[in-house]
């Protein structure tokens, strides 16, 4: 598309095409090499996330069968190099009780994807609605969702979570009747998710804040349309670039949350695996077998990485002239 | 200016009572019962009863927090009750003001706590952020003039790398392989800047490489993108056409309008850390604010974590105001007026 657009414009004889926005955002994605491996990389990542639960249903792999004939020797760790690696265990195995890592990183996958996942969206969702209408109302709504938003934001969130983790999951755990790693699961979602709108809200406003004198708004008001309609049917399609690199980047922070609150040994437990729980445990044998929190530490770090570039390449793309800091 | 700071300082106060009430709400007035994390294993229900009379557990939420208010301001004695202080004054803990709380769990005041803890934090934030500073805007700089050439992918690529691992992946290596396993440098263990200040920094260098690798990476981010900026101006190619040396442009001229972004950023990060860096403390063992908060939710210490949260928050809260009124000094074009 780029190609034939510069080529024909050289030769001075064609008239020169329009391109959509999204053309143009397509156009300078393929050409960002880094962006598209990056890309790959992340949705090679979520298609493993995804299909995780059917490799331990179909046996593929095994995060929960112990080997104890693996272990062995003065405290119970893995036989062989670097943490038992063998065809069979690509990363080694547990000390103590030899579950397979690397089943146990993919299944990890699944439950860290799906927390990260859904802490962005909510957080985003909630930044998006708050954004949208403290850009638009305007006077005291604006006063005080700007307000609200500034106390929110003077919250420690990584304090804040490990804090609530306290009363919260022993609460989501009494209320619904779950067991542990849901209702832990759920906190994330929900707290982390929490803490996440209000940097978007105010990058939302800021947008809608010009948006809104626009003529198309005043156009759609000019004809009747209602405060909702204005709100999702008018700004929303003008706010899915942001929308789009916002998530994107959360994503990252969320996965390595939710692995730094596991380490921490509040988050996600044992058995269930989660970069977190995996961490956790690895924690403990750090200094005598540390390919045990190396494979699922690179792995993490990979992940957080696919992502942090992909986040970093659709900002470029779809709006060169964002704060890139 | 005066009216200004009369008027921020106001909303400061403000912000921080709404913020200690929502945390104290948050905590005691759960439908969890508080006494019972006081408790133990060999709990009975005296000893339960016991506790939340002398903890003052049995009152209203907002009678705690007017005690908590007033404990700040004038300090608060442990149990509060008039009878025992007047029977047997040595069982009685003055927490002087401001008091921040006790831990029945640890059987102490928070303030002595917090006093402990408090070097410890302080010594690793501001090491490590000498570090990133250093680090973050020197990479920036010299990636934003080489802008396109390979310093300036080098740097930008390491950025990406050092902002997307996790900080305690990286401190458990440095941990196990250049203290444990190599011994390159001590297994960090806190002492005191005046005892021993080389001591102090040798045994700190992992903590600080640690907590300063995230941050290096957002600053050499940040300058670089806001450099880039700035060089491109007007003004620059004047101050180069007068033919002023290079170094002087690039830091008074360049540098000088990129600093605003900078300052913020780094006020507010600083002020986060003052009230500890938990990640990097719990994996290296420091006991500073950031190991105590994570050890009182171990614990289920619910004053001690509640403590945590409000100094946290007041860090953030006063670092933000600081850093608005730093814009007047550091900005020319901003004016600091009451709106």
């Amino acid at each position: 598309m780029a190609e034939t657009t510069t080529g024909a414009a050289r030769d001075g004889a064609v008239a020169i095409k329009g391109r959509t926005p999204w053309q143009i955002t397509k156009g300078r994605l393929t050409r960002d090499k880094i962006t598209m491996v990056a890309l790959g990389v992340a949705v090679f990542f979520a298609l493993i996330a995804a299909i995780a639960p059917l490799l331990t249903a179909w046996k593929i792999i095994d995060p929960y069968s112990t080997h104890p004939e693996l272990v062995g020797g003065l405290g119970s760790l893995p036989l062989g190099n670097f943490g038992g690696v063998s065809w069979s265990h690509l990363m080694g195995v547990e000390p103590g009780i030899g579950r397979d890592i690397f089943s146990r990183v993919i299944s990890g996958l699944t439950t860290s994807l799906t927390v990260a996942v859904s802490a962005a969206l909510f957080s985003v969702a909630l930044g998006t609605v708050v954004g949208i209408i403290a850009g638009t109302a305007g006077g005291w709504v604006d006063w005080l969702l700007s307000r609200i938003t500034e106390f929110v934001l003077s919250f420690p969130q990584t304090l804040m979570l490990i804090a609530l983790s306290t009363i919260v999951i022993d609460l989501v755990k009494t209320a619904l009747g779950v067991s542990r790693t849901p209702a832990s699961m759920l906190f994330m979602i929900l707290v982390m998710g929490f803490f996440g709108w209000p940097n978007f809200a105010r990058i939302i406003r800021g947008q809608v804040l010009s948006l809104r004198e626009r003529e198309f708004v005043e156009a759609a008001r000019s004809l009747g349309a209602g405060r909702w309609r204005i709100y999702f049917k008018e700004l929303l399609p003008h706010l899915w670039a942001p929308i789009l690199v916002y998530g994107t980047l959360i994503m990252p922070q969320n996965i390595a949350t939710e692995a730094a609150l596991g380490f921490l040994g509040v988050g996600i437990q044992a058995p269930t695996p989660s970069f977190g729980s995996i961490l956790n445990d690895s924690v403990h044998y750090a200094s005598v077998d540390p390919a045990y929190f190396i494979f699922p530490g690179v792995t993490l770090f990979l992940v957080v990485l696919s992502f942090n570039l992909l986040g970093d390449g659709l900002r470029d793309a779809l709006d060169p002239k964002a704060d890139r800091q | 200016m005066f009216y200004y700071l009369v008027r921020r300082l106001a909303s400061v106060v403000v912000m921080l009572v709404l913020i200690t009430g929502t945390t104290f709400a948050l905590f005691f007035a759960s439908p969890l019962d508080p006494a019972k994390y006081t408790c133990g294993r060999n709990c009975t229900p005296s000893i339960l009863e016991g506790n939340r009379k002398a903890l003052g557990y049995d009152q209203p939420v907002y009678v705690q927090y007017g005690k908590f208010l007033s404990g700040l301001v004038v300090g608060r004695d442990y149990p509060d009750n008039a009878q025992l202080r007047a029977d047997h004054p040595e069982q009685i803990v003055h927490c002087p003001a401001p008091c921040l709380g006790y831990s029945p769990s640890q059987s102490r005041t928070i303030n002595s706590m917090v006093g402990e803890a408090w070097p410890v934090s302080i010594s690793i934030a501001l090491g490590a952020f000498v570090m990133w500073m250093i680090v973050g805007v020197g990479g920036g700089i010299i990636a934003a003039l080489n802008r396109g050439k390979w310093p300036d992918r080098i740097i930008v690529g390491l950025a990406l790398i050092g902002f997307s691992l996790p900080t305690f992946f990286i401190g458990l290596v440095l941990l196990t392989f250049v203290a444990i396993k190599w011994g390159a440098l001590p297994i960090p263990r806190y002492m005191p800047f005046t005892e021993n200040p080389f001591e102090w920094a040798h045994n700190l260098v992992l903590p600080w490489i640690t907590l300063a690798c995230i941050f290096a990476a957002s600053y050499v981010r940040l300058t670089r993108a806001y450099m880039i900026e700035t060089m491109s101006e007007d003004y620059i190619r004047t101050a180069l056409a007068k033919g002023l040396g290079k170094w002087r442009i690039i830091l008074r001229h360049g540098l000088r309008a990129a600093l605003t972004p900078i300052v913020t950023a780094a006020g507010l990060d600083l002020g986060g850390l003052l009230g500890g860096a938990i990640i990097t403390e719990s994996v290296f063992s420091l006991h500073g604010l950031g190991w105590t908060a994570v050890s009182s939710v171990t614990n289920m210490d619910l004053p001690v974590i509640v403590a945590m949260v409000m100094i946290v928050s007041a860090f953030i809260v006063l670092a933000n105001l600081l850093v608005d009124i730093a814009y007047g000094f550091i900005d020319p074009r901003v004016q600091l007026v009451a709106s």
